[in-house]
C-alpha cells in the first residue's frame, strides 16, 4: 500500500467539488428553473434520480480511493463523472488542477490517451483482436507505430504474467486471464490515474483473491493514483488508502479503513462495519495507548503498521504491554492485552 | 364478465370471427354507389400508376437540361441532367464489371477505356486474352489455403473444377464478375447508411419503413424503372441487385451497432479514440458477428438476383438459366443452378476467412517464406499459360480444354434428367392430368371463389381486428392503412387472388415445412443436414422450382401451386428446427426431471417455448411464398398482381403500374409480418425469451 502521507500539501490529483449527476429528461429544465442550484427535495419530486448528489472529496497522488457501494448507489456513476465518459449535471471536477468539464473534445482525448488508464467490470476487451493487439490498442489509437507499440504491449504481457497467450483470442481466456489483458490495455500508456469499475466482480472467490494480490503487487510496483469501484466492502478493507461508502449517490463517509471500522459514521456504515473481523482490518497504531514512560514494557516490539491478527498471539504472550514503534525505530506508544481483545472480542469482552 | 372478455384473446378471436362471417354473409355487391362501398371501395387511386410513369419520364428526360460536349458528334448537345448522371453511374459500374470480366474471360473495352480503338488495332499484342481457367482455379484455391485451411482451399477448387467441367465457365465468370461489383457496392452503402442510422434516430425512424418495403417488394416491378434510369445492360442488373441486397446490410449494421457492449464503447473512449476510431477500430470489429451476417445476405441476395437481373440485360448464368428454362431443359437449368450456389458458398465462405484472419506479429520469416505466395501465384500462372500453349498443340482447332472449355461443351447430365421426365410424363401423364384438374376445381377454385366474395368491410373488420387484439389501436391502424392503399388501387380483386394463392401456399408449407422440422428436430444429425439442405436450397434461384412444376402440370395455376410450396417450406422447415433445438438446456432438465415422455416433452415443453420463433417462420414463409407466388405468374394465367407485375416489363408505361404493383404485394406482406412479429415479440416476452 501507499507510503505516502494521506493529507499531502501537494495539489490533489483529483478533485470533486459537490458534483451532482441527475438522471430524468425533465432534468434540464428544472435547473434553468432553478437557476442553477439544486433543490434535491424539489428535484425528487418532479421524478429526478440522483445518481450522484453532492459528491466533494480529493485523491492525492498515489492514494487509492476506493468507492464502495451496492448496486444503484451510484459509485460507477461517480467514476463515469470522473472520468468523463457521462456528463455531470453541476459541480466541479478537477484533474491535475485543470477543469475536467471545460476541456474540448481534443484536450479530453489528449487527457485520456495520457494520462488516465479504465478496468471494466466485463473487461471489455476487443473480441476482433488477439491479447497482444489489444493490449497495444491504446498506443496505436495515439498514433505509435504497429512494431513500437507491439514491444512495448509484449512487455506489458509480461508485466500481468500472461506470457505464452500473446496471440490468444479473449474468447480463448478464462475471466482472470482476460482482466489481465483489461488491466494491461489499461497501463500500457503508463496513465497517472486507474480507474478500476468493478475489476474483479466478474471472477471467482478464489481467482478474485488471486487479482487483488496481483493488484497490490502491480500497485507496489507503479503507486499510481487509483480511484477503485467495488461492492464487496472486504475487498475494499483489503487494498484502500481511504474507502468512500455510497448510499443513493450520497457518500456516507469517506475514511480510512480503520477509522470506518472504529468509528461509523452512519447506521448504513454500521451494517457493513459490524459483521467484519476487526483484527484482520486494524493495524497497531489504530488500537495502541499512549506510552506510559513509569509502566515497565515487555522486551519485543512490534510495528505500528502491523495488522492486529499478525501480532496478537505474540502479544497476548507478554504479561506486560508492548512496544509499538515507527519504521524509524522510534516509539510511538504501547499495545496492551486488553485491547487486543478488545479487538477480538469485541469491546463487552472481559 | 368485461374483465375476463378483456383478457382471454380467444374469446377476442371467436367474436371477430362471428362479426366476419356476419359481414360476409350479408353484404353483396349492391347499385347504389355508396352502399357498394361496403363490397369494394371506389379505385380513387388509379390514376397513381400513370402519374407516377410521366412524373419520372419528365424527370429523367426534360427536367433541368444541360448543354453537354459529345465527341463522337464533335458538338455539344442537350441532355437532361438526371439522365446525365444515371448514365454516368451506369458507366461508372459497368466500367469494373467489365474489367473484372475481361481479366477473366478476356475482351478489349477496358483497355480501349484507356486507350483508344486505333491503340488496339495499331497494336494487336494489346488484344489479351482472359486468364486460362487453371490459372484461376490455382489462384483461387491457393488463396482458400492462405485466408483458411485446407479444408476451404478444396471446397473452392472443387466448386471451380466442377464449374470448368460441366461447361459453364464463360457464363460463371461473367455473373462473378457482376456479383463481386454489386456485392461491394451494397456492403459499402449498407455500411455507411446502417452507422449513419445508428448515430441518427431521425434517419433510423425514416429509413425503417423503407427497408420494409424494398425487402417485401419484388424484384420484378422495379425492373422497368432500372431500365428507364440506367439502361439495359449489367450495370442496370448490377443496381437492380444493389437495391434488393443493400437493405439486410444496412439493418445488420445497425443492429451490430446497437449490440456492441456500452462497456467496450467506453473502454474505447478511454484509449482516447477519436470518434473515428472509435467507429472504425471498436464498434465495427466488435459488431463483425452482424456485419457478417449482413455480408453473407448481401452474396446470398445478390445470386438470388441473378436470374432477375439477366431479365434487363445481366449476361452470365441468368440469362442460359432463364433459356434452359424457357425450352424446358430441368437438367441444363439444374446445373446452371448448382454454379449459382457454388459460386455464392465459395464467395461466402471466402469473405468469411478473409473477415477472420489473424495477423502474426512474431514470426520472423525468412525472404523466401514471406514471399511464398507470390512465387506460388507466378508459378501457377506461368504454369497455366504454357498448359494452355500445350493444348493449343495437343487439342489442335477443337477446343482448348486447358484454355476454357467452351459454354455446354462440358459433360453434362442434361439427358438424364430429361429422360427421367419423359419417363414420367409417359408413365404418369393420365393421373398428374387428374391431380391438376381434381385439384384446381375442388380445391382451388372454391377457395379462389371465397376469398373474391369477401366484402371489402369484412377483410378491413378482420385485419384490423386482429391488429388491434394482437398489438392494440396502433396495430390496427397501421394495418389498415397498408389494406386502404391496396384497395383504392384498380387492383383490388387481383389482390384477393393473390392473398388466396399466399395463403394455401402457406397453409401446404407450414404443414409439411412444420411436421419434417419436428421430426429433423429429435436428432442432431438430422438437425444439421437439414439445415444444410435449407441453405442450398435457400440459394438455388426461385426460378428453378418452376421447371418441374410446369413440366408436370403445364401453364396451370396448380402449376403455379407445386412451384411456390417447396420453396416456402424452407424458412417453416428452418425455424422449427431452430426453435426445438433452442429450448434450454435446464429447462429439458427440468421436464425430464418431472419424468415426462418423448410426446409430453415435445407438445408441453418444446413446441410452446419454441413457438414464438415458429411463428417468425410463418413469416418468413409467408415473404417467401409472396415472392414466388409472383415469379410464378411467368408459368401460369393466375390473374393475380404478379401477372400484371410480369406483364409491365413488356410494357413502355409499366415505371408506374410495377412500382405500385409492387407497393401492393409490399405491403400484403408488411400486413402479415407486422401482425406476426408483433405477436411473436410479445409472445417471446411473456416467455421471457427476448
Amino acid at each position: 500500500m501507499s507510503n505516502q502521507p494521506l493529507a499531502s500539501k501537494n495539489e490533489p490529483v483529483i478533485k470533486c467539488d459537490s458534483v451532482y449527476k441527475i438522471f430524468g429528461d425533465n432534468t434540464q429544465r428544472l435547473m434553468q428553473e432553478n437557476n442553477n442550484s439544486i433543490d434535491v427535495e424539489k428535484f425528487k419530486n418532479e421524478g429526478c434520480i440522483f445518481g450522484v448528489n453532492g459528491a466533494s472529496f480529493e485523491v492525492h497522488k498515489g492514494e487509492m480511493l476506493v468507492v464502495m457501494g451496492l448496486s444503484g448507489s451510484g459509485k460507477s456513476t461517480l467514476l463515469r463523472c470522473i472520468s468523463r465518459l457521462t456528463d455531470t449535471t453541476a459541480g466541479k471536477i478537477f484533474i491535475d488542477g485543470e477543469n475536467l468539464l471545460e476541456m474540448n473534445s481534443k484536450e479530453l482525448i489528449e487527457l485520456r490517451r495520457n494520462k488516465m488508464g479504465m478496468v471494466f467490470q466485463s473487461f471489455a476487451l476487443l473480441p476482433h483482436k488477439t491479447v497482444l493487439e489489444n493490449i497495444a490498442f491504446p498506443l496505436q489509437v495515439k498514433g505509435m507505430s504497429t512494431a513500437q507499440s507491439i514491444e512495448r504491449a509484449a512487455a506489458m504481457v509480461e508485466l500481468v504474467s500472461l506470457g505464452g497467450r500473446e496471440n490468444y483470442f479473449p474468447r480463448q481466456l478464462s475471466g482472470g486471464q482476460q482482466q489481465r489483458v483489461g488491466i494491461a490495455r489499461s497501463l500500457a500508456v503508463e496513465p497517472d490515474i486507474w480507474f478500476l469499475d468493478e475489476p474483479f466482480s466478474a471472477l471467482d472467490p478464489l481467482i478474485r483473491k488471486e487479482m487483488q494480490d496481483e493488484f497490490l503487487r502491480l500497485q507496489g510496483l507503479l503507486n499510481k493514483t487509483i480511484l477503485f469501484v467495488t461492492h464487496d466492502f472486504d475487498e475494499a478493507l483489503r487494498l484502500a488508502d481511504r474507502i468512500a461508502i455510497m448510499k443513493d449517490g450520497v457518500i456516507e463517509q469517506i475514511d480510512t479503513p480503520a477509522n470506518i471500522v472504529l468509528n461509523p459514521a452512519t447506521e448504513y456504515v454500521a451494517k457493513f462495519t459490524n459483521e467484519v473481523p476487526r483484527e484482520k482490518v486494524l493495524k497497531c497504531e489504530d488500537v495502541m495507548e499512549k506510552q506510559d514512560k513509569e509502566a515497565k514494557t515487555s522486551t519485543i516490539t512490534v510495528a505500528a503498521e502491523a495488522i492486529i491478527e499478525t501480532v496478537a498471539e505474540a502479544v497476548l504472550n507478554e504479561s506486560k504491554p508492548v512496544t509499538v514503534v515507527n519504521k524509524k525505530g522510534k516509539t510511538v506508544g504501547v499495545l496492551n492485552r486488553k485491547s487486543i481483545i478488545h479487538v477480538l472480542f469485541g469491546e463487552n469482552a472481559h | 364478465m368485461t374483465t375476463a372478455f378483456k383478457q382471454n384473446k380467444l374469446l377476442q378471436f371467436g367474436l371477430l370471427l362471428v362479426v366476419f362471417l356476419l359481414l360476409y354473409n350479408f353484404i353483396k355487391p349492391s347499385d347504389d354507389p355508396y352502399l357498394n362501398m361496403l363490397w369494394r371501395l371506389p379505385a380513387l387511386i388509379a390514376w397513381l400508376p400513370q402519374w407516377l410513369t410521366d412524373t419520372i419520364k419528365y424527370i429523367m428526360f426534360d427536367w433541368i437540361s444541360v448543354e453537354i460536349y459529345n465527341p463522337e458528334l464533335e458538338d455539344t448537345e442537350e441532355v437532361s441532367l438526371v439522365k446525365e448522371i444515371t448514365r454516368s453511374l451506369s458507366w461508372f459500374v459497368l466500367f469494373f464489371i467489365q474489367s473484372i470480366r475481361e481479366f477473366l474471360v478476356g475482351g478489349i473495352k477496358t483497355i480501349v477505356t484507356f486507350t483508344s480503338w486505333d491503340f488496339i488495332s495499331d497494336n494487336p499484342w494489346a488484344e489479351l486474352p482472359g486468364l486460362p481457367w487453371t490459372v484461376v482455379f490455382g489462384g483461387a484455391t491457393l488463396l482458400g489455403y492462405n485466408l483458411g485451411s485446407k479444408k476451404l482451399a478444396a471446397l473452392v477448387g472443387i466448386s471451380l473444377a466442377y464449374i470448368s467441367i460441366f461447361g459453364q465457365w464463360e457464363p460463371t465468370m461473367k455473373t462473378i464478375s457482376l456479383v463481386l461489383i454489386a456485392a461491394l457496392i451494397s456492403v459499402i452503402i449498407g455500411l455507411f447508411l446502417g452507422i449513419f442510422a445508428y448515430r441518427s434516430k431521425a434517419f433510423e425512424v425514416l429509413i425503417t419503413p423503407i427497408l420494409g418495403v424494398a425487402q417485401t417488394m419484388p424484384a420484378f416491378s422495379y425492373l422497368v424503372p432500372m431500365i428507364v434510369l440506367f439502361g439495359l445492360g449489367d450495370h442496370a442488373g448490377a443496381l437492380a441487385t444493389v437495391i434488393y441486397a443493400t437493405p439486410p446490410m444496412i439493418r445488420l449494421t445497425l443492429l451490430g451497432l446497437k449490440a456492441v457492449p456500452p462497456e467496450v464503447v467506453e473502454a474505447g473512449l478511454m484509449s482516447g479514440c477519436t470518434r473515428f476510431q472509435l467507429m472504425y477500430g471498436v464498434m465495427l470489429p466488435t459488431a463483425r458477428q452482424n456485419i457478417l451476417i449482413g455480408v453473407n445476405q448481401v452474396i446470398m441476395q445478390c445470386l438470388a438476383m441473378v436470374v432477375i437481373a439477366s431479365l434487363i440485360g445481366a449476361q452470365g448464368l441468368g440469362d442460359d438459366l432463364l433459356k434452359a428454362l424457357n425450352s424446358l431443359r430441368i437438367g441444363k437449368a439444374l446445373e446452371l443452378g448448382i454454379c449459382i450456389v457454388l459460386i455464392a458458398i465459395v464467395l461466402d465462405k471466402l469473405s468469411l476467412a478473409w473477415a477472420n484472419k489473424q495477423t502474426d506479429y512474431f514470426s520472423n520469416l525468412s525472404f523466401s517464406e514471406r514471399h511464398r505466395n507470390k512465387f506460388i501465384l507466378m508459378t501457377i500462372l506461368v504454369g497455366g499459360i504454357i498448359l494452355a500453349m500445350i493444348g493449343k498443340l495437343v487439342f489442335g482447332d477443337g477446343i482448348n480444354y486447358f484454355f476454357i472449355i467452351d459454354t455446354n461443351k462440358g459433360i453434362t447430365t442434361d439427358w438424364f434428367w430429361q429422360a427421367g421426365v419423359d419417363w414420367i410424363i409417359t408413365n404418369w401423364y393420365s393421373s398428374l392430368e387428374a391431380f391438376k384438374v381434381w385439384f384446381w376445381e375442388d380445391v382451388l377454385s372454391p377457395i379462389k371463389n371465397a376469398f373474391l366474395g369477401m366484402p371489402v368491410i369484412a377483410t378491413f373488420t378482420l385485419v384490423a381486428g386482429i391488429g388491434y387484439i394482437i398489438g392494440g389501436l396502433k396495430s390496427a391502424i397501421i394495418v389498415s392503412a397498408y389494406l386502404l392503399f391496396i384497395a383504392l388501387t384498380a387492383w383490388w380483386d387481383r389482390a384477393l387472388i393473390t392473398a388466396y394463392l399466399t395463403t394455401i401456399a402457406v397453409l401446404v408449407a407450414v404443414t409439411f415445412g412444420g411436421v419434417i422440422g419436428i421430426l429433423c428436430a429429435q436428432s442432431t444429425r438430422a438437425t444439421k443436414v437439414l439445415l444444410i439442405i435449407c441453405d442450398t436450397l435457400q440459394t438455388f434461384p426461385s426460378f428453378i422450382y418452376l421447371i418441374p412444376a410446369i413440366m408436370l402440370f403445364n401453364v396451370s395455376n396448380t402449376a403455379v401451386l407445386i412451384a411456390i410450396t417447396p420453396y416456402a417450406m424452407i424458412p417453416a422447415m428452418r425455424y422449427t428446427v431452430e426453435g426445438l433445438r433452442n429450448v434450454s438446456p435446464s429447462l429439458q432438465d427440468a421436464g425430464s426431471m418431472s419424468g415426462v415422455n418423448r410426446m409430453q416433452r415435445l407438445f408441453s415443453i418444446e413446441l410452446p417455448l419454441a413457438f414464438p420463433h415458429i411463428v417468425l417462420g410463418i413469416n418468413q414463409t409467408v415473404m417467401f411464398a409472396l415472392a414466388m407466388v409472383i415469379i410464378g405468374a411467368l408459368i401460369g394465367s393466375t390473374a393475380d398482381l404478379g401477372e400484371l407485375i410480369v406483364g409491365s416489363l413488356s410494357d413502355k408505361d409499366g415505371i408506374g403500374n410495377g412500382l405500385i404493383l409492387g407497393l401492393c404485394v409490399a405491403f400484403i406482406g408488411l400486413i402479415i409480418d407486422h401482425l406476426l412479429n408483433t405477436w411473436a415479440r410479445a409472445r417471446k416476452e411473456a416467455l421471457g425469451l427476448a
